[in-house]
């Protein structure tokens, strides 16, 4: 199996499906600066990462999955969730705790999910979403379902066992998964190279005899199409992949950190001047879209963002008497119902039947 | 998996086999392998080499490497397949070689299995079932010998079994198989030659959440699960005989959800208990009970509730050192005599 730096191969978007991906491009980007507005105004709580400067990384292998595959990403979701086609009021609901988030007001900003587009979290560990989304591979394979899991992983997250042990379960069962590594080169306040002896992320594959590929994650189209390429062979051949994208993230690890203690302005001002916005907007350009053609489109995002914060602001918060829904199955509480007396916080009441729907 | 439940028509109930607990077991996976194509058992050596502890002897034979899976040493990895193919309804019965192991896989089990339910708000559930063995007692020193039940029942969102009958290790891991939620079968190294009557019917469980009186008495309550049970129906017997007093054993069969009810109706009964375990007694299953015992029997009790766990060290070599550590009948009838008056 080859490993390939792909950063600089050719791949034509066509103009439309061009313009559709700037358009979620740019909703991502105001949908973290909202975000990070209500953040700081206190209206979001827990941790919150943003990913703003990684949108072409985002989009371009979101919009590769078939309606039929499965998404399995890091903490740093938001992106992926709207990128996927979750509503943006339901993913801002979400931050805000409400009854009506994409996740019921249990997750929060690392935990967003949307089974029925197939987005299966949203998960907190690092490293830890790996295993889960090699067992949804071996899942397809049992079934003999032509689909795909895409499994977003951080370059903090190529250090931990999981990782070592996914790929190799991927590998030696040929399963149906591409391993994403969005490398925005540090890992919270770790650069790569601080990191991980071998900083050719995408090398790693080649250890597990997989594809390993890196693509200059910036650039919509190269994400696009290397993603497309990748997934495919997964679900066809079923050839598992590693895919690295090299980008940057222009916020701090989270909200919490200004982002500035382990690189300096420079840095982040050198990497905004090739920001994947910018250059997706100059290939519109460059395919005869007329700048004036955005203005409107970007101001109908920003009354989406707008929109969804206000939806957040007005919806209720979760019913506290649904504490437990969802811990155990319907059908427990009978099982759970002797654990009384002498329970310390009377489990048979924690433990109540059904989840919590749509 | 073919779509739909998985689910087949059951052959029918053939009687009562005497069988060890290891065979019960195997009995309990090829019913549910049989019954239901969504079940697939995956672990280290349960294929080629027949099970380390040879549980799985056979079953590669009968239902393939599709449904009998060898994995590689890679406990993080796998089990954590387990948790990803149970999200999406297949029913993974992932074997650990032994509880020591699953330590490796903690982060899976506590961070990962145990929160989907919540997580998802009942969208998605996680039906996976770990089996692994607890216990000391062949020498297997420090890093083999350990007992961590109380960890995982103590976290929300995971059930927790420990059977200690041949009977109730096929009812336990066949309800089990077929629950929702994730369990943990605790299985334990002493015990897997135990013999003991089985029902063969395959639609025979035995209930999650409901401990079992293993032996009748009047006169102390003696509370422990899994190969503890073994011990506490030995002592009982024992000072039955020499001392005239009946003790009344329960055994928890599950640890979480834990019965409480039963083990309080026997201790207003008894007015006295002693739990007992496998493993360290602090912060433990003993301790768990302890606290419930007080709050539920606060009035009944004659004595302090006295606990026997595994001596608060790691295990040693030594036959005699690794002895001394474990709570041996002669540990269990001492502190029986104690919450009885009894002790000289």
């Amino acid at each position: 199996m080859a490993v390939i730096d792909r950063t600089d191969a050719p791949y034509d978007l066509d103009a439309g499906d061009l313009y559709e991906r700037y358009r979620m491009m740019f909703l991502i980007r105001r949908f973290e600066e909202a975000a990070e507005r209500q953040y700081k105004a206190a209206r979001i709580g827990g941790y919150c990462h943003l990913s703003s400067g990684q949108e072409a990384a985002t989009v371009g292998a979101v919009a590769a999955l078939e309606d039929e595959d499965l998404l399995v990403t890091g903490y740093r979701c938001h992106g992926f969730a709207l990128a996927r086609g979750v509503p943006p009021e339901a993913v801002m609901a979400e931050l805000f705790g409400r009854a009506h988030g994409c996740a019921h007001g249990r997750g929060g900003s690392m935990h967003l999910l949307d089974v029925d587009r197939g987005y299966y979290g949203g998960w907190g560990i690092v490293g830890g979403q790996l295993p889960i989304a090699t067992g949804m591979a071996l899942s397809l394979v049992r079934r003999g379902a032509e689909q795909a899991v895409l499994c977003e992983l951080g370059d903090g997250a190529v250090n931990m066992g999981a990782w070592h042990e996914s790929l190799n379960l991927a590998a030696v069962w040929n399963l149906p998964v591409v391993f994403l590594v969005i490398n925005n080169l540090y890992g919270m306040g770790t650069s790569v190279d601080r990191a991980s002896a071998e900083t050719d992320l995408f090398k790693r594959a080649g250890s597990y005899r997989m594809e390993g590929e890196r693509v200059d994650g910036d650039d919509i189209e190269a994400m696009e199409a290397a993603s497309t390429r990748l997934l495919k062979a997964a679900r066809e051949e079923r050839r598992p992949a590693v895919l690295e994208a090299l980008t940057y993230r222009y916020r701090g690890h989270s909200v919490a950190d200004a982002g500035l203690a382990y690189r300096s302005r420079e840095e982040i001002e050198e990497h905004r001047r090739e920001d994947p916005l910018v250059r997706t907007r100059a290939l519109l350009e460059a395919r005869g879209v007329p700048a004036e053609g955005f203005a409107a489109m970007e101001a109908e995002a920003e009354v989406e963002v707008e929109n969804a914060v206000a939806f957040a602001e007005a919806d209720a918060p979760p019913s506290v008497d649904r504490l437990a829904a969802g811990v155990y199955t319907p059908g427990s509480e009978e099982q759970f119902e002797r654990m009384r007396p002498g329970s310390p916080f009377g489990e048979a009441e924690l433990v109540f039947a059904g989840g919590l729907g749509r | 998996m073919s779509g739909g439940s998985g689910v087949t028509a059951a052959p029918a109930p053939t009687g009562v086999g005497t069988m060890t607990y290891r065979e019960a077991l195997r009995l309990a996976m090829r019913q549910e392998l049989e019954r239901d194509d969504r079940v697939f058992v995956m672990g280290e050596e349960v294929g080629l080499f027949d099970g380390s502890y040879k549980v799985t002897a056979g079953l590669l034979d009968e239902f393939g490497p599709d449904r009998v899976r060898d994995t590689p040493i890679s406990e993080e990895g796998f089990v954590g397949a387990g948790v990803g193919a149970a999200m999406l309804g297949e029913r993974p019965i992932v074997e650990v070689m032994t509880l020591n192991f699953l330590l490796v896989a903690m982060d899976q089990v506590v961070n990962h299995a145990a929160k989907v339910g919540a997580m998802f708000g009942g969208e998605v559930r996680c039906p996976l079932v770990i089996r692994t063995p607890n216990g000391a007692g062949n020498q297997l020193t420090a890093q083999h010998s350990q007992s961590f039940d109380g960890w995982f029942a103590g976290t929300p969102g995971l059930k927790v079994v420990a059977p200690a009958t041949p009977a109730d290790a096929k009812g336990l891991l066949k309800a089990a198989i077929r629950d929702d939620d994730p369990v943990l079968v605790i299985e334990n190294l002493p015990i897997y030659k135990e013999k003991g009557e089985v029902d063969l019917d395959p639609e025979l469980l035995t209930p999650i959440g409901r401990a079992a009186v293993a032996r009748e008495g009047g006169d102390l309550t003696i509370v422990s699960h899994s190969f503890a049970t073994v011990r506490a129906l030995h002592v009982a017997e024992k000072i039955a005989d020499a001392h005239g007093v009946s003790v009344e054993v329960i055994d928890l069969r599950s640890l979480r959800p834990l019965d409480v009810e039963t083990v309080a109706a026997s201790v207003a009964k008894t007015n006295r208990a002693l739990c007992v375990e496998e493993g360290w007694p602090s912060y433990g299953v003993s301790a768990e009970l302890a606290a419930r015992i007080q709050h539920a029997c606060f009035d009944d009790l004659d004595a302090p509730v006295e606990r026997v766990g595994m001596a608060e060290v790691p295990l040693p070599y030594a036959k005699e050192l690794e002895l001394a550590a474990m709570p041996t009948e002669d540990r269990i009838e001492r502190a029986a005599l104690r919450v009885l008056d009894l002790a000289a």
